[in-house]
């Protein structure tokens, strides 16, 4: 099977401080995969480098190549609206639109184009479905997004997401500022959504990385210390780093 | 024996498992689903092989007593898979309550089964090394064929105990067991009679006491295994207790 996100010898600087050090990693469609670590290890700034997050941060230089579906997307001429369209984000704190829940989904679909409402009715109602929302809201979707709980609001940023057909999810911590049912839902989607989309989560928790994803990355001090198989990086990782951080002696 | 599927009929069905997937089917339901069909499946295979040595016994069939011998392999096989899938669900899933009792359960019900895999082998190799038909007089005053009845019978329904999760059913075994250890026990003064009036058949004497006592074994697995079916399911913790305490 071809990666659909390629990275080789890729180093991030933020001024001097070298955050990422020749990190090469390929990741498989249709795949979950969860990017370990303690913080400051540099697992986000790698996860934001597929949807060039990290350009709006003052004084990045980055080196290396990086190909998602297909592309180089750090070279010049790249559209980055369009490399953001295919490569969706969620963040650790649910952030809608201080809009109506339908709105928050409609507005990624009129800001790419979409005028046809039935459409993009129909394109709000499969999102939600898709998020596993739609049960809960479909009364109340003219109601504004902040009456909806910080799952809710979470499940509903991951429609606002789907709604614009991303190939690729990007999720920092997605769950961390959630309760255990609202994060068990998430973990649900998650597992759900990996049929149609690929899926790379930052976490740190570990469980969340053993539950979710078929990958795990362990990332430490910048580098890439161990990629493979969850359930080989939870029942059997190959570096002693790794063993320590997983079964949290880590000093 | 039916479907080996569970997963849909499960719903149905009044357990603790089954009420859980009423609330809410997670990825971990789907895990612990799969690892029951596993441990069904091989339960059956066991099943299996411990009913060819009791025919391949009446009938004197060494084939199928090699056939019993072949198949070793494959339950082998499956207690290594079953093994290597608890390990992943205790290690990415972090199981509690009665999920983690489950995952328990299953590890312990995996020895168990593979060590009566064993005594079927045992028993088929003990075909394989007589050179005559078993003396159905001696076969007759051991009992060994209605021990044998009953240890697979017992085989059946402690799994039908754990598939539809019925401790009543798992509680049977345990009076099911004294049966089957009240035979061996009273068998040396029947082969001692026996091998008395037979001295010619001293060796199919020996064979078939060696028999017994592993039949006796199945019923001590058996006994384990429904033991670990009630701490799963009622968190009751019953080992090293007699039976009347149970």
């Amino acid at each position: 099977m071809t990666p659909i996100i390629t990275t080789r010898f890729v180093n991030l600087f933020y001024n001097e401080f070298q955050a990422l050090k020749n990190i090469n990693m390929a990741i498989l469609p249709h795949t979950v995969t969860a990017l370990i670590g303690p913080s400051g290890c540099g697992k986000s700034s790698y996860l934001r480098l597929f949807n060039r997050m990290n350009d709006l941060i003052d004084g990045v230089s980055i080196t290396g190549d990086i190909m998602v579906d297909g592309e180089m997307i750090y070279n010049k001429g790249i559209d980055i609206v369009e490399l953001r369209r295919k490569v969706g984000m969620v963040f650790q704190k649910p952030n809608p639109f201080p809009k109506t829940i339908f709105e928050n989904i409609a507005y990624g679909l009129r800001v790419n184009g979409v005028t046809d409402a039935k459409f993009i009715s129909e394109k709000v109602e499969f999102s939600l479905h898709q998020a596993a929302l739609w049960d809960e809201v479909k009364d109340k979707l003219k109601k504004s997004a902040f009456e909806l709980s910080g799952g809710q609001q979470q499940r509903l940023c991951i429609a606002r997401a789907l709604a614009i057909e991303p190939s690729i999810i990007l999720m920092d911590e997605p769950a961390s500022a959630l309760d255990p049912i609202s994060t068990a839902k998430i973990e649900e989607l998650i597992y759900e959504l990996k049929r149609n989309y690929t899926i790379v989560i930052v976490t740190h928790n570990m469980q969340q990385a053993g539950r979710v994803s078929d990958h795990t990355a362990f990332f430490y001090l910048g580098e890439l210390i161990e990629f493979g198989d969850t359930k080989e990086i939870f029942t059997n990782p190959k570096d002693k780093k790794t063993q320590n951080y997983i079964t949290g002696r880590f000093g | 024996m039916g479907d080996l599927k569970v997963s849909i009929k499960d719903e149905s069905t009044t357990g603790l498992l089954s009420d859980h997937i009423n609330l809410i089917m997670t990825h971990l339901d789907t895990e612990l689903f799969q690892l029951k069909n596993e441990i069904i499946e091989m339960w059956k295979l066991v099943g299996l092989q411990l009913k060819k040595t009791h025919n391949a016994l009446i009938t004197f069939d060494k084939d199928l007593a090699r056939e019993v011998m072949a198949t070793e392999k494959r339950v082998n096989a499956m207690e290594l898979k079953v093994d290597r899938d608890c390990e992943n669900i205790f290690a990415l899933f972090n199981p509690v309550a009665v999920d983690l009792r489950f995952v328990l359960a299953v590890l312990k019900i995996n020895s168990n089964l593979e060590r009566i895999g064993d005594i079927a082998e045992g028993l088929a190799r003990l075909i394989l090394i007589v050179e005559n038909r078993f003396d159905a007089k001696l076969l007759e005053a051991t009992r060994i064929l209605i021990m044998y009845e009953e240890a697979n019978k017992i085989v059946e329904d402690v799994l039908q105990a754990f598939e539809n999760e019925e401790t009543k059913i798992a509680r049977g075994i345990f009076m099911r067991d004294e049966f089957l250890d009240e035979i061996n026990s009273n068998c040396h003064v029947v082969l001692i009679d026996y091998i008395t009036l037979n001295p010619d058949k001293i060796e199919q004497g020996l064979y078939i006491l060696s028999a017994i006592r592993k039949l006796e074994r199945v019923g001590d697995q058996c006994k384990n295994i429904a033991e670990e079916i009630i701490f799963y399911l009622e968190a009751k913790v019953l080992k090293h207790k007699g039976n009347t305490a149970k």
